[in-house]
């Protein structure tokens, strides 16, 4: 038994054993120590089990027994390049922020709260862990509560009252779309006898009658875009990310969407869609027109937003709505650009959200209308930049990490026959308003008159926010001009992913 | 008699359908975290019930009883952990109900959002 045959357990134990240890920490800066140090620790075990993924053949995962239980009996952990990408997105994302976010949380929230406020943040990123690598449905929906209880805190951990209103939504609408989920695998519990995800696959094709597993697709598909925040069903979104510390923010916007969408990807192209002919039509009939309303609705609405957080947010819905047009093209192409947007858009919003970090401790928490940041270009030229290289990215400027995967998308989109023009047109559009509505918030920034408020920075500026957000901005850069490993792992994701159904089929 | 035999299902649906609504129509912070027990309590028992055979007894292995018909234990295995997280759920809900009556001074959807309204 060596420790790295361990590693995918730890992967989950680790930031779940320290949370306590994180909550019983005085003082309060030893808390935070803590805290980067499980939270980079499960990055490295992220960076291993990434590299033990990329070995071998496409198809390779590593497997774990949970306590030496074998597969359809106890809990399986997999790892395969997909669910490799997704902790590299949730650990990077946590550590980055913990990492940039030190002094902002330190000015958020009362400082006897503050361990427990790293104690939930690590709970959080446990389960958030935990339903990325297991292959048990039950486990998934147990491990989604605990990720969402966890995040629910340390969002109304934000400064202003309208954090709790949001989160309260975000707490109904959460656990509707975790229930929803419930119902689904309590159908197919009923008509496959198993809960392991692979067992599942095989034995839907016996199930005695089709109709519930149907239901149970529906049920699912459904709860989980309620997580993932597809269009229609955002409306928690936008507020929950602007009202939150901005750390959380930050953390939350690169992984939490992410983690929804990747179950959503893994019950509905490796457990469902090999056994329901009738499945891949209704997936991809519905989610598309969805997925391309998202992006104009997200990007248009953006467009006339006042408030940098909110923007930001319903830029995410847009980028959300990529991802989901790409999967709903059904073939490997479209299932390699979401899964790499997945990382690529983690990393862009990621970025703009810890340049938030650092415009919140200049401008204050609550002062973040577009209207505040005018001329905060040349007072905080740094920040600033590092805004513009991770907007580039967004838009998908060539160079960017962004461009990588919209070239993807454009790519499978240009396969899709007689849909190809809509499809490539819709992308085309966004990307202009996504132009736009950054610029909003760059022209002033560089090009106005600062206000009277930046004259006085509200915290002393240290270098650690800065350093952390050109450290994120540039690898912004870095996957855009040498792509090799996110390509390579999704393009090994969708093989995954499409193994279980032969021939890719075209749109209804 | 196909309806009726299956009136656990209904029972079911029906429950699903109260939580929600009183999710989507109320305006009490409150009853809406009574709809969302309401809403989970019904997931509860489509789990308990799916377990359930006919004539079957408590799954303990009894000497000298051969052939005897058993219930599925897993679901409410299963069902128990959900009821934790239920619990769970409904006690940060509630205890953000308390948060926002505290700032707002109301728990009223329809007042919270006019307060927000206004800067």
């Amino acid at each position: 038994m060596t420790l790295a045959s361990q590693l995918p357990a730890l992967q989950v134990v680790v930031p779940l054993l320290t949370a306590p240890i994180a909550a019983a920490m005085r003082p309060r800066d030893l808390a935070w120590l803590v805290t980067c140090a499980a939270s980079l620790t499960a990055f490295a075990i992220a960076v291993a089990l990434t590299a033990g993924a990329l070995q071998g053949p496409a198809d390779t995962s590593l497997r774990y027994d949970m306590g030496g239980w074998p597969a359809p009996f106890g809990i399986a952990l997999v790892i395969d390049s997909l669910s490799a990408l997704v902790l590299l997105v949730i650990t990077g994302s946590s550590t980055l922020a913990l990492l940039a976010g030190r002094r902002a949380m330190a000015l958020d929230i009362e400082p006897h709260r503050q361990p427990l406020f790293y104690a939930a943040w690590l709970t959080a990123l446990a389960g958030l862990c935990g339903i990325t690598i297991t292959g048990d449905a039950f486990n998934i929906f147990v491990f989604m509560e605990i990720s969402s209880l966890a995040t629910y805190v340390i969002i109304a951990a934000g400064p202003e009252r309208r954090a709790l209103t949001s989160v309260f939504k975000y707490l109904i609408t959460g656990t509707v779309g975790a229930t929803f989920y419930l119902i689904g695998v309590g159908l197919i519990y009923m008509m496959t006898g198993t809960l392991n995800l692979e067992d599942m696959e095989l034995r839907i094709a016996e199930a005695p009658s089709r109709g519930p597993v149907l239901a149970a697709a529906g049920f699912i598909t459904v709860g989980l875009a309620l997580k993932a925040a597809v269009f229609p069903l955002h409306v928690w979104l936008p507020n929950a990310y602007a009202y939150a510390p901005h750390t959380v923010t930050a953390f939350i916007a690169a992984c939490s969407t992410k983690v929804a969408l990747y179950v959503l990807l893994r019950f509905d192209f490796m457990v469902l869609q090999a056994n329901l002919p009738e499945h891949a039509a209704q997936f991809a009939g519905y989610l598309l027109p969805l997925a391309l309303a998202g992006i104009l609705f997200g990007s248009s609405v953006a467009l006339f937003e006042t408030h940098l957080k909110r923007l930001l947010g319903y830029s995410s819905i847009a980028q959300i709505g990529y991802i989901v047009l790409g999967a709903a093209m059904l073939d490997r192409a479209g299932l390699t650009a979401a899964t790499l947007h997945m990382f690529n858009h983690a990393l862009a919003k990621g970025t703009l959200f810890l340049a938030v970090i650092a415009l919140g401790l200049r401008l204050g928490q609550a002062n973040l209308n577009l209207s505040n940041l005018w001329g905060v270009g040349r007072a905080m030229p740094w920040t600033m930049g590092a805004f513009t290289v991770a907007a580039a990215s967004l838009v998908g400027i060539p160079g960017t990490a962004g461009f990588i995967s919209k070239w993807y998308l454009v790519s499978a989109a240009l396969q899709q026959g007689p849909w190809a023009v809509v499809l490539v047109g819709v992308i085309l559009i966004s990307s202009l308003l996504a132009v736009a509505y950054l610029w909003r918030v760059l022209e002033p920034a560089f090009f106005a008159d600062s206000p009277a408020t930046l004259s006085e920075p509200i915290a002393h500026q240290s270098w650690a926010p800065l350093v952390i957000l050109w450290l994120a901005a540039a690898a912004n850069v870095y996957f855009g001009l040498a792509p090799q490993l996110p390509v390579e792992l999704a393009s090994r994701a969708a093989a995954i992913l499409t193994a279980g159904h032969g021939a890719a089929e075209l749109l209804p | 008699m196909e309806i009726l035999g299956h009136y656990h299902y209904w029972v079911f649906a029906v429950l699903l359908m109260i939580g929600f609504y009183a999710l989507v129509a109320k305006q009490n912070l409150f009853k809406k975290m009574l709809g969302l027990s309401i809403l989970q309590s019904a997931v509860f028992l489509l789990y308990i019930t799916m377990a359930e055979r006919e004539g079957g007894t408590a799954p303990i292995i009894q000497p000298g009883v051969a052939d005897q018909l058993y219930s599925n234990p897993l679901p409410q295995v299963l069902i128990l952990t959900a009821i934790v997280v239920g619990i769970s759920t409904m006690a940060l809900g509630l205890a953000i109900v308390v948060r926002i009556r505290e700032e707002y001074g109301t728990i009223e959807d329809d007042e919270i959002r006019r307060m927000d309204r206004r800067p």
